[in-house]
């Protein structure tokens, strides 16, 4: 047991660093909190500089434009890149999720087509999935594609996506759709890729509850695409939006922003009862431990999966508590700062809040991050049916035509 | 990164697992749980000195196997999980890591070839009362070398035959050796609330004591000793909540309620889920102070706390949950549910309250950060 890299990660390490002092920026961009793309011509510059020295997309063969690399190299990357003030990457929801499914399902032609252009940070993926009427419930999307009446081959897509990432500069999407409504849910889809400046797309930023747009709502509205742009069989969608799936646990990240730190630096600054310190409030040391044994948990429970993945094997299930623990820390550790600061909590004023809002912002965006990429809930049903082999739930809709599925509105 | 037991730690981990399944059955158990008269399974804990284990951290030169703490972590591990009726934790993660610390070498030669043999059992006794014993409220005194005071609960006070004991000497706390089976000692044994776990009333009147480690260092000793026990009772906790995780999953995969099994409804699934997650950050944090221990890193205070703190919430939230997936079986004797619930409360406070951990945690990151 110990937290040495081997020869051959030291090695890699090594020259990640030299690289890194060599081209990474050295002065801060500015944050991108909810992901308005306020960063995009930095994030582009730095992505087409990793992608120039093979640092992209690490575990992606050579031809490519990857390095064949071994996924403990992309994790030695990503710390060894998290030391500096890198702009925000837009590009991962693309060549984590996007792109691999292209590749998987594609001709060659159109994978090399778009392959280059992505790890460039060229041009953008955006993935649509969730619905209005499906968030949880991905399979039951109701965005259709039906053939063209011109007997092209064609299909023209109509409906409506939501929450979707980055679409506001995305270039390229690809969409989950019902092609055949007679058929159970699951059985009835099909998967395009399509292009996301058609003049049948129209995407409209979410204005969120945090105050920022870092979502999308996207209405298709007889948007063409050939059939040479559909990935995997008519009716086989679901299949291929698991391989899809399958890579999100690693493209969404946990909570960010203030952490037990923070929390610990600003309580021994305010005055708590009596005029003490509030670090001397025993009930908010109590809390405080909880949240730093929480985040060391969390920390170790990574260097399990890193353990894992530098002897070759698989990550195991403890990769996938992140997210549940952290984002719900995340929302009650800001709440216990504003509490804190009593009457002055309500102030959301970055002049004269403590450390300029993260707070406030931490307990404005955790509701988000509680339910984006499988909410609490979804992902405790993942826990318990993959990881604990308990039963999937009843499933009422199994066996019902997508048609005659009840719908709320 | 290798954040992992080794392939050889592993393999005495299955080791120990196939043992305690041969020989600590929860029939085994419930011998102790259901007989007053009967303090700990003696066979057992032979059993377990014929394998080794009481000297897996113990250097061979004193008897040991001369192994390291990272073995005795996973050995602590597979205790946890069969609810082992057995002293071993006094006895070894205790007494035998006090005397390691900062016994002399008169007392280290004296007692850990006898510990590591079998041959006598220890028992650590700080608390003299309901409360935390701090330097303040501590009455036991020892003067020209004679220990006069009342220490309870002290588990496996019964039984031992030499106790640690936290005392002022020229009002200045430090930590004597005493033979238990010496004059001036008088034992009573208490009823518990896990009774495979027992503990004792020590009455000592004049008692011969030895001082471990310099004069007026026993506050600071015994810290450091409640560090090294933290990591290795964490072991314990974690082997014990994972055992109530996969009770509660067996159960709830065959009871059916309303037409189906438990199991799938989200009510039962989420609770599990639940049970997961706490396990695992304990199972983390716990590794974290094994690597603090078995390095002798100067972050174990830090480690050891975390893990403690961890691990308790994991083995009382699991013990708990897995009663109520029971329902009203889970309630009766006959179950085993009460045996992790018993030893949870039993391995939550016998080296202190999670809320004590919690002060001293938080005590030591504002320490750290001021420096």
């Amino acid at each position: 047991m110990d937290f040495n890299d081997t020869p051959e990660e030291a090695a890699y390490r090594a020259q990640v660093r030299e690289w890194l002092e060599a081209n990474a920026p050295k002065r801060a961009h500015q944050p991108d909190l909810e992901g308005d793309g306020r960063s995009m011509t930095a994030s582009k510059a730095w992505q087409a500089k990793k992608a120039a020295a093979g640092y992209a997309q690490i575990t992606w063969p050579k031809e490519w434009g990857g390095q064949g690399g071994n996924p403990i190299q992309q994790v030695i990357f990503n710390q060894e890149e998290a030391n500096y003030p890198v702009p925000p990457n837009p590009f991962q929801i693309g060549l984590g999720m996007c792109v691999p499914t292209v590749a998987t399902f594609a001709d060659d032609e159109t994978k090399k087509r778009f392959v280059g252009p992505a790890l460039r940070g060229e041009e953008i993926w955006c993935q649509l999935f969730s619905e209005p009427s499906g968030g949880s419930d991905v399979a039951a999307a109701r965005t259709k594609a039906v053939r063209a009446p011109d007997g092209s081959g064609d299909w023209l897509i109509s409906g409506q996506k939501v929450w979707t990432t980055g679409a506001q500069f995305s270039d390229f999407g690809i969409v989950v759709c019902r092609t055949n409504p007679d058929a159970p849910k699951h059985k009835g889809l099909t998967m395009f890729w399509l292009d996301m400046h058609d003049p049948g797309v129209e995407v409209k930023p979410i204005h969120q509850m945090s105050g920022g747009s870092g979502f999308n709502e996207v209405f298709f509205t007889d948007v063409r695409v050939k059939d040479s742009q559909r990935l995997g069989a008519v009716d086989d969608g679901w299949k291929v939006s698991l391989v899809t799936l399958m890579n999100e646990r690693l493209a969404v990240g946990g909570a960010s922003g203030a952490g037990w730190t923070e929390f610990m630096a600003a309580a021994r600054d305010l005055p708590g009862l009596d005029g003490a310190p509030a670090l001397k409030d025993q009930a908010l040391r109590e809390k405080l431990a909880d949240w730093y044994v929480q985040a060391e948990g969390l920390k170790h429970t990574r260097n399990r999966t890193m353990t894992a993945l530098s002897r070759g094997q698989t990550p195991g299930p403890e990769s996938s508590i992140g997210k549940i623990v952290s984002a719900l820390q995340m929302q009650d550790l800001g709440n216990t700062a504003l509490e804190m600061l009593d009457q002055f909590g309500i102030i959301d004023d970055p002049e004269l809040a403590p450390l300029r809002g993260a707070f406030h912002t931490s307990v404005m965006f955790a509701p988000g991050l509680r339910i984006a990429g499988g909410t609490d809930e979804i992902l405790k049903n993942i826990i318990a049916e993959r990881v604990l082999g308990l039963p999937g739930d009843i499933r009422v809709d199994k066996d019902v035509a997508f048609k005659d599925m009840p719908t709320g509105r | 990164m290798n954040f992992d037991f080794s392939d050889d730690q592993k393999a005495l981990k299955s080791e120990a697992r196939r043992f305690l399944e041969a020989n600590a059955s929860a029939e085994r158990v419930r011998k102790v749980l259901d007989d007053p008269a009967k303090a700990y399974d003696e066979a057992l804990w032979k059993a377990v000195g014929e394998q080794g284990w009481l000297g897996a951290a113990i250097p061979e030169e004193y008897g040991g196997l001369g192994l390291g703490h990272l073995e005795l972590c996973v050995i602590a591990e597979e205790l946890g999980r069969a609810v082992a009726p057995i002293p071993f934790a006094s006895t070894v993660y205790f007494v035998a890591e006090a005397v390691m610390l900062a016994g002399s070498a008169e007392q280290k030669s004296d007692l850990l070839p006898k510990i590591a043999a079998g041959e006598i059992i220890g028992c650590m006794a700080t608390s003299e009362g309901p409360g935390i014993t701090t330097a303040a409220t501590l009455k036991s005194t020892v003067s020209d070398g004679k220990l006069t005071g009342v220490k309870l609960p002290v588990t496996d006070g019964d039984i031992a035959g030499v106790a640690l004991v936290l005392a002022k000497e020229n009002s200045k706390p430090g930590l004597f050796l005493v033979d238990l089976d010496g004059a001036g000692v008088t034992r009573e044994a208490l009823k518990t609330m896990d009774p495979t776990r027992d503990a004792a009333r020590l009455i000592f009147k004049d008692a011969p004591a030895r001082r471990v480690g310099g004069a007026g260092e026993g506050m600071e000793l015994v810290e450091q000793v409640l560090d090294r026990a933290a990591v290795l009772l964490a072991f314990e906790q974690c082997g014990g909540a994972d055992r109530c995780l996969e009770m509660a999953k067996a159960y709830a995969l065959e009871r059916y309620a309303f037409g189906r099994v438990i199991a799938s409804y989200q009510a039962i699934k989420h609770k599990l889920a639940d049970m997961y997650v706490k396990n695992e950050l304990g199972r983390s944090n716990a590794y974290y102070g094994a690597w603090a221990l078995n390095t002798g890193a100067p972050e174990l205070p830090v480690a050891a706390s975390a893990a403690r703190i961890a691990a308790s919430e994991a083995f009382w939230f699991a013990s708990k949950e897995n009663i109520q997936t029971h329902g009203g079986i889970g309630f009766t004797w006959e179950m085993d549910c009460h045996l992790y619930y018993r030893r949870s409360r039993q391995l939550g406070l016998v080296a202190g309250a999670p809320r004590v951990w919690k002060e001293r945690l938080v005590s030591h990151l504002e320490r750290r950060n001021a420096a």
